[in-house]
């Protein structure tokens, strides 16, 4: 068996949602490639060859794919297809947006967001906002499966290597276009895979209040979300959402503040090793699955924080 | 321009989902039912275009059991001309769901599908860019802002994962729509009423030429590991005492 997993990369690196895939591919067990689609990708093929584990990484570097739009890359991947008895990637934005594509161009049946390989054709995932974890058995030819990043460890960033083996341009699907984008810059660590994530909801009361808890957030080095009611508010963008429809975490401490905690909401952070609530309502549903919970005023408690972290 | 919506009867989102205690499903019986969320939002935007003079007629298509009609009869209400039910008792997954969705297309001829970008019940996030790949057309998914251009593109910005994109798509296209694209509207009194009289089409999916056979055997459905309560602390300086000594983290 040999397992094709798509790389999440910016060109330049690897990103390291990577790293959770290529350990649900070794559960699954075959040799390992990684697929590089960029422009100026060498960077992103060279880290990817060092990952510890990994056989082989195949290098599509044209102007096309610089943009991971999903029609170029659907195609090539589907081209690649034969070779391989599961293709996997990461549940990112991208690998949600190509893989489907991919997968019904294969006729294949996508097996979405697992949790946990049972056997190379069976498969667990979460479905109705992680109140229900389904486990499935494909009998599709080919496996297509998106990995939910915090259910793997990561492999080791190094130790491989992995040759890397210059693929051809499938050719531009001519469908779509990339015009622009607005990436928010942040000095902060990247939401899905910080170590510690700060978050704030409605009882932020306004984007400027997020100043609190972004202070907060850089005494601890940690990454700042947010609840989907923020989002709306226009709080913060909307890539700080946490949740079932937003970013799936699972940090070692995660800080909820003024956030109800709502079933979408815990879908995307009740994994982490230890949550701590800070907010004004007692019977607030968020102190069920919190380890500490603080009842107070977060306009006094947040401040307070940051003073006793400086300490 | 003919827009289709696809709509999908699920269990609300407010209902907290159990699990069937022999474990082959969720519990179903007497749970309140709506139409997915994000498919409201994909009814809103149908509506909106066609209240700017976009689009002259939205076709309403949702597949599965009779019940769905009421589904259909909710998008009717809130602006929607016409539906299509795709009528069966057999589960449905994405792949099925696209090519049933394809099948309909077919006939219809519209110059832009909107699907939502995922069902709150499945989780899937996956039918759109099926169905955009077995029409052969553009996919913008994950949509927070739509513009039909003049020239037969549109300028769709997307939801991704550093924060906004914006692409340009070929029209037909399938669009899949993001929480921020709209606040879909309620439908008015007179509105649901006016609904009742509006056509709805059944189909099965022989007629429509489509095996809908499910590929994924669902083997079991269990309950997640439950995470149980803490302690409550009564300060700020306990809270980081707590961390820094007991859960050590940091
Ligand atoms: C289809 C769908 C998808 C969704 N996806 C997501 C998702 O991915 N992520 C997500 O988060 N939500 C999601 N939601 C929304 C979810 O249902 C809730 O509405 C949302 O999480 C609520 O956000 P909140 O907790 O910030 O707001 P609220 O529920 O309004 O809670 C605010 C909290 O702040 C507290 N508070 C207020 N003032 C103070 C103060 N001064 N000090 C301390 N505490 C204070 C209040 O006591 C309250 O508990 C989704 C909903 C739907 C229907
Ligand atoms: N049975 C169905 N009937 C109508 N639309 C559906 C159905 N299943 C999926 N869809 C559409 O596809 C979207 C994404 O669903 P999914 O890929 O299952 O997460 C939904 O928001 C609907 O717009």
């Amino acid at each position: 068996m040999s397992i094709l997993v798509l790389a999440e990369h910016d060109n330049a690196s690897l990103k390291s949602a990577t790293l959770h895939a290529v350990t649900a591919a070794q559960k699954i067990g075959g040799d390992i490639h990684i697929l590089v689609a960029g422009a100026g990708a060498q960077g992103a093929a060279d880290a990817a060859a060092k990952v510890a584990g990994v056989a082989k990484v195949l290098l599509a570097d044209d102007a096309i794919y610089g943009h991971a739009l999903a029609e170029n890359v659907a195609k090539l991947i589907v081209s690649l297809a034969p070779s391989y008895s599961h293709i996997l990637s990461a549940a990112t934005v991208n690998g949600k947006n190509i893989l489907p594509r991919a997968s019904a161009l294969l006729d294949v049946q996508q097996i979405s967001e697992i949790s946990e390989v049972n056997s190379p054709d069976t498969f667990t995932r979460p479905t109705y906002a992680g109140n229900a974890l389904t486990t499935v058995q494909s009998a599709d030819k080919i496996k297509v499966i998106t990995v939910r990043a915090t259910a793997f460890d990561a492999v080791a960033e190094t130790g491989g290597s992995a040759a890397v083996e210059k693929i051809a341009s499938a050719g531009d699907a001519g469908l779509s276009k990339f015009l622009g984008q607005e990436v928010q810059k942040t000095e902060r660590p990247e939401l899905t895979s910080a170590r510690i994530v700060v978050s704030g909801g409605r009882g932020m009361q306004s984007g400027d209040n997020f100043k609190m808890l972004e202070e907060v957030a850089d005494k601890l080095g940690a990454a700042v979300g947010a609840s989907r009611a923020a989002v709306d508010a226009g709080f913060v963008p909307n890539d700080y959402q946490v949740g079932q429809t937003g970013k799936i975490v699972a940090p070692d401490l995660y800080v909820a503040v003024g956030i109800s905690g709502a079933i979408q909401h815990l879908a995307g952070m009740k994994d982490s090793k230890v949550i701590v609530a800070i907010n004004k309502d007692e019977d607030a549903p968020i102190f069920q699955v919190a380890d500490y919970g603080l009842v107070a005023d977060l306009f006094q408690a947040v401040p307070e924080l940051a003073k006793e972290l400086s300490k | 321009m003919k827009v289709l919506v696809a709509v999908k009867r699920v269990i609300d989102a407010n209902v907290k989902v159990r699990v069937k205690a022999d474990g082959t499903g969720v519990e179903t019986q007497n749970v309140k039912m709506s139409m997915n969320p994000f498919c409201e939002i994909a009814t809103e935007e149908a509506v909106r275009l066609k209240e700017a003079g976009k689009v002259t007629e939205i076709v309403a298509v949702s597949l599965g059991n009779a019940q769905c009609a009421e589904t259909i009869r909710t998008a009717l209400a809130m602006g929607a001309d016409r539906g299509v039910h795709v009528q069966t008792d057999v589960e449905l997954q994405p792949l099925a769901v696209a090519k049933l969705l394809k099948a309909v297309i077919d006939k219809e001829q519209p110059g832009l599908v909107i699907v939502g970008k995922q069902a709150i019940d499945d989780d899937s996030n996956q039918t759109g860019q099926m169905l955009s790949a077995l029409l052969g057309w553009p996919q913008a998914t994950f949509a927070s802002k739509l513009v039909l251009n003049d020239n037969s593109t549109a300028t769709v910005t997307r939801e991704v994962d550093g924060g906004l994109e914006t692409v340009e798509v070929k029209t037909p296209f399938v669009m899949t729509t993001d929480l921020r694209l709209n606040e879909p509207r309620y439908a008015s009194l007179p509105n649901i009423m006016k609904a009742k009289k509006k056509p709805i089409d059944a189909l099965t999916p022989e007629q429509l030429g489509v095996d809908p056979t499910p590929r994924l055997k669902t083997l079991k459905v269990t309950e997640p590991p439950k995470r149980s309560a803490g302690i409550k602390v009564k300060s700020v300086a306990e809270l980081v005492d707590k961390l820094k000594n007991e859960a050590k983290v940091i």
